[in-house]
């Protein structure tokens, strides 16, 4: 990897960031180590497993699999932006209440990933949940009380005006 | 159990005390941790499976002195890592005994220089002969591990006899015999192993890991760098998965990064990723198991001879006690007069495999329960009827002559499993569709228990100490060494201490998982948290509450507020308020470790699973449709939890049955990437209906018995009993891919061309 640091800049969660780093340094490691933003994590590295998912221009995407000169210009939203005025945004909400999160390792990119299917089907099915988070995987809940939270989230008023 | 209906806090859906974190993405796991100054470690690994080390080349284009370098030599106190037996090297010295096996390690302040500095380091081996499956290891004429004799490459063997086995096969019936296998399984757990170590020649060691049982590493550390036990300490961080998969190799990964941290002077942190950790730390021992059983003519069983062979892989690890608990779950819940049975582990050149939920029941269970459908076959009895007959009762014998004085209620879960799957109406239904579709349709199931606890004296050896406190600052603490990752720990004892306080749940917090702070509760392993350690925090609480009442005024009908006030009464009086219990086994419990008989479990959770599959005749595979659980686990602690568990488990026990398969290459594992290594996804996994019966088990925590492993042991076998009812074919070995499906329906119909011809 060239060790030449090129700036990038891109928004995060709302807010400006620039960063000196070599072009194809992972999405995910800008985030991680020059940004500070852990809530993002590292399952495979190989774009299998989904815990590093984050939203780019309103896409869902692996930020193991994303150069960071990719990234320039973007709009970049992680699960430490998912958060509505300081309150937990409805699935977060639910994902506690209906036993969603386990261990906590997939949450993150579990909670960005259902967000993004609420943001196109406000009102999925089971199917349509199991198919919109078919990449990303959990190994503790068997995902019934995934879809379950999903659910929830989605039948909660409001939850169209959040799932952004 | 008289006061259910009294009950606040236990019972409940608590939300899981450390949600919010996880959700908001500020949980901090290992690999969010950093230090001032912190460099990353790496290691370097054999690529053969045995041989000796004759040199270690260091390429001179790397400027060594940048980096820090430590190998078996640098070790100061002994070269090995304390489980059971000290049999495994810390860092290889002089031979290897398996792929993978840790070398050299090296440590540089930027990660990204690791790869190019492992890649510039060579090996010069001279091979030696390797044994890779039960059955070289089994010729023994290679010895690998232990003394030249017969009982060379045996990790450990037991040997069962009830009743007269040789007796009954005259007037037998029927005989039914049967081989069943099981491969390798992965944890997969989402977070990688990982560790940050620190040294300091006055303070000791501390090392901060992704982890199940901190004393485990504890005491390992101690004997790798000679230190008395206060100068070690360990600290749990957020664990992301474990499934048994952390609960031996941190032990290893610990050391290395303490034996980094001590040369380097800095602290050093090592995160393996995906392709490291699949290939280089513990699988599920894969396993061998031969039934023959002696069956009258009314469909009861009157022998099982059974045995068992495990693949423990290089080192002893737990192979051990691995082998009790598949042994002591062989016979499956039935009642049978005459059982021998015999189980070895072998050692093989493979990575060592080690604890995975289940513990070696789910292989034992696979063989019985697959077993009974060949037997119900035999005796022409539907797949229900044969267990109904020979189902264990209270005041029945299991194979080590224990009495069955807790209520058994196998029956009640049969039917109540039979009506929620409705079974046989489905059976109907299947046989009466499948001639018209190539989608062949099935019905299966299993039923099977799982000990809670330590196997037999094991808690007794581990004589467990754990407790509440209340700090200055009001805070009431759960003090153990029982970790939270993911299975709900720190839910389900601060329930059982707000409970047994009569406070409420949100004034009740977990300690810090910490050995320089909390006591010794042993591992986070066996399905024992909630019954052996909550018990011990149940103990503990009403034990604080007496001593309040005693010394401190606290009266009846007391708010939280007059509990507050009475601690700090209490305090002055005592200097802490501080409550702590140590294990009690319950009486009447005997066991003979010497010839396996007596209580080897204190309690059981029973349960009975149904899996519906469809098998694709087009593209030979095999999904699982709808699945259905009934299971007696004591008192339900937290609904919500529990069905977690259980749903878990059953989604674990899909992959073990149908996608997940180890594969070597010379004792190297082949597939170690998530692109090839398939568990199942949001798409594979079907509705899983979780249906409890309760009846509390008074030495466990507020009724508690096991569950956390329970989940595993059932699903294959129901899974595969249910494909031979869709297609009529008796696959007897797991992971069963459609490769295999593919092979056996394709044979089978060639061979019946030929005979036709």
């Amino acid at each position: 990897m060239s060790s030449r640091q090129f700036a990038i800049q891109f928004t995060v969660n709302g807010q400006s960031a620039r960063v000196e780093a070599p072009p194809l340094k992972r999405l995910l490691d800008v985030l991680r180590e020059d940004l500070g933003l852990t809530g993002t994590k590292e399952g495979c590295g190989e774009g299998e497993c989904g815990s590093c998912s984050v939203r780019m221009n309103g896409a869902l995407v692996n930020s193991c699999l994303v150069p960071i000169l990719q990234v320039e210009g973007s709009v970049v939203e992680t699960v430490e932006g998912l958060t509505v005025d300081g309150e937990l945004h409805p699935l977060q909400q639910a994902f506690i209440e209906c036993g969603g999160a386990q261990c906590g390792i997939c949450t993150p990119g579990m909670l960005v990933a259902a967000s993004h299917l609420l943001s196109h089907t406000p009102y999925p099915t089971v199917d349509e949940i199991r198919e919109g988070l078919a990449g990303n995987l959990c190994r503790c809940t068997g995902f019934i009380k995934i879809f379950e939270s999903v659910i929830s989230a989605a039948a909660k008023k409001g939850s169209q005006a959040h799932a952004r | 159990m008289t006061a259910s209906s009294n009950l606040r806090t236990v019972g409940t859906p608590q939300l899981r005390k450390e949600g919010v974190d996880k959700v908001l993405g500020r949980a901090k796991y290992i690999d969010d941790l950093e230090r001032e100054g912190i460099w990353y470690g790496a290691t370097v690994r054999s690529t053969i499976p045995r041989g000796r080390i004759l040199a270690i080349h260091y390429d001179a284009r790397v400027d060594w002195s940048e980096f820090v370098i430590v190998s078996a030599g640098d070790i100061p106190g002994k070269n090995h890592i304390q489980m059971i037996s000290a049999d495994q090297p810390c860092l290889a010295d002089g031979q290897v005994n398996h792929c993978d096996e840790a070398i050299v390690l090296i440590a540089h302040p930027d990660k990204r220089r690791l790869p190019e500095a492992l890649a510039a380091i060579y090996i010069d081996y001279e091979p030696l002969r390797a044994v890779l499956s039960i059955e070289e290891s089994e010729t023994q004429e290679e010895i690998i591990w232990g003394p030249h004799t017969s009982e060379g490459n045996i990790f450990k063997q037991f040997h069962l006899e009830k009743g007269n086995v040789d007796s009954v096969w005259a007037e037998a019936a029927y005989i039914v015999e049967g081989e069943y296998r099981t491969g390798a399984q992965e944890h997969l757990y989402i977070e990688n192993n990982g560790a940050i170590a620190e040294y300091d020649e006055v303070t000791g060691i501390t090392v901060w890991g992704s982890l199940q049982c901190p004393f485990y590493v504890h005491k390992s550390l101690m004997a790798v760098f000679d230190l008395p036990a206060e100068k070690v300490r360990v600290i749990q961080v957020e664990t992301g998965g474990a499934f048994g998969g952390k609960e031996d190799y941190p032990s290893i990964l610990a050391a290395h990064a303490g034996l980094l941290a001590m040369k380097a002077r800095r602290p050093i942190k090592i995160v393996y990723d995906r392709m490291e950790d699949l290939a280089a730390t513990t699988k599920r021992h894969p396993s061998r198991t031969r039934h023959r059983t002696a069956i009258d003519k009314n469909g009861k069983l009157l022998a099982m001879e059974i045995d068992i062979a495990t693949d423990g892989g290089a080192y002893a690890t737990l192979s051990s006690t691995v082998l009790s608990r598949a042994t002591l779950h062989s016979t499956g819940p039935y009642v049978c007069p005459n059982i021998r049975i015999t189980s070895r582990a072998w050692a093989t050149n493979t990575v060592p495999c080690g604890a995975f939920r289940g513990f070696g029941a789910p292989q034992s269970i696979f063989a019985i329960e697959r077993h009974m459908e060949q037997v119900a076959l035999a005796v022409g009895l539907d797949s229900d009827e044969i267990r109904r007959r020979n189902f264990l009762h209270d005041g029945d014998t299991t194979a080590t002559e224990q009495v069955m004085v807790e209520p058994v209620i196998l029956d009640t879960l049969l039917d109540r499993a039979l009506e929620v799957s409705d079974f046989h109406a489905r059976q109907s239904e299947f046989a009466r569709l499948n001639p018209l579709s190539p989608v062949k349709r099935g019905i299966g199931l299993a039923a099977f228990y799982h000990g809670s606890g330590f196997t037999g004296s094991g808690e007794r050896y581990l004589n467990s100490l754990a407790g509440i406190d209340v700090t200055t600052d009001n805070k009431v603490r759960v003090l153990v060494s029982s970790t939270e990752f993911g299975q709900g720990t720190n839910t389900i004892l601060t329930q059982i201490a707000a409970e047994a306080l009569g406070i409420g749940y949100e004034d009740v917090i977990m300690a810090p998982c910490d050995t320089g702070i909390v006591p010794n509760s042993g591992p986070t392993v066996a399905s024992r948290t909630s019954m052996v350690v909550g018990k011990l925090i149940e103990r503990a609480g009403r034990q604080l509450v007496t001593g309040l009442r005693q010394d401190a005024g606290l009266l009846d009908n007391y708010s939280t507020q007059d509990f507050f006030t009475s601690c700090l009464r209490y305090r002055e009086l005592h200097g802490k308020v501080e409550s702590l219990c140590r294990y009690e086994a319950p009486p009447n419990i005997y066991w003979d470790d010497q010839h396996y008989r007596g209580e080897a479990y204190p309690a059981f959770a029973w349960a009975v699973y149904v899996a519906e599959v469809a098998v694709d005749t087009t593209t030979y595979s095999a999904e699982v449709t709808n699945f259905h659980t009934v299971q007696e686990v004591g008192r339900v602690l937290n609904p919500t939890l529990a069905a977690g568990q259980i749903e878990g488990g059953v989604a674990q026990g899909i992959g073990y049955a149908l996608y997940e398969k180890v594969l070597y290459n010379n004792g190297h594992m082949l597939n170690n990437q998530m692109t090839n290594y398939i568990m199942p996804t949001a798409q594979d996994v079907p509705s899983i209906s979780v249906h409890f019966e309760e009846i509390p088990f008074a030495h466990g925590a507020f009724g508690a018995k096991g569950i956390g492993e329970l989940p595993h042991d059932g699903p294959a076998p129901a899974i595969l009993n249910a494909i031979q009812n869709a297609i009529n074919q008796s696959f007897t070995s797991i992971p069963l891919l459609p490769e295999d499906i593919f092979i056996r329906v394709t044979s089978d119909a060639h061979e019946q061309e030929q005979i036709t011809v």
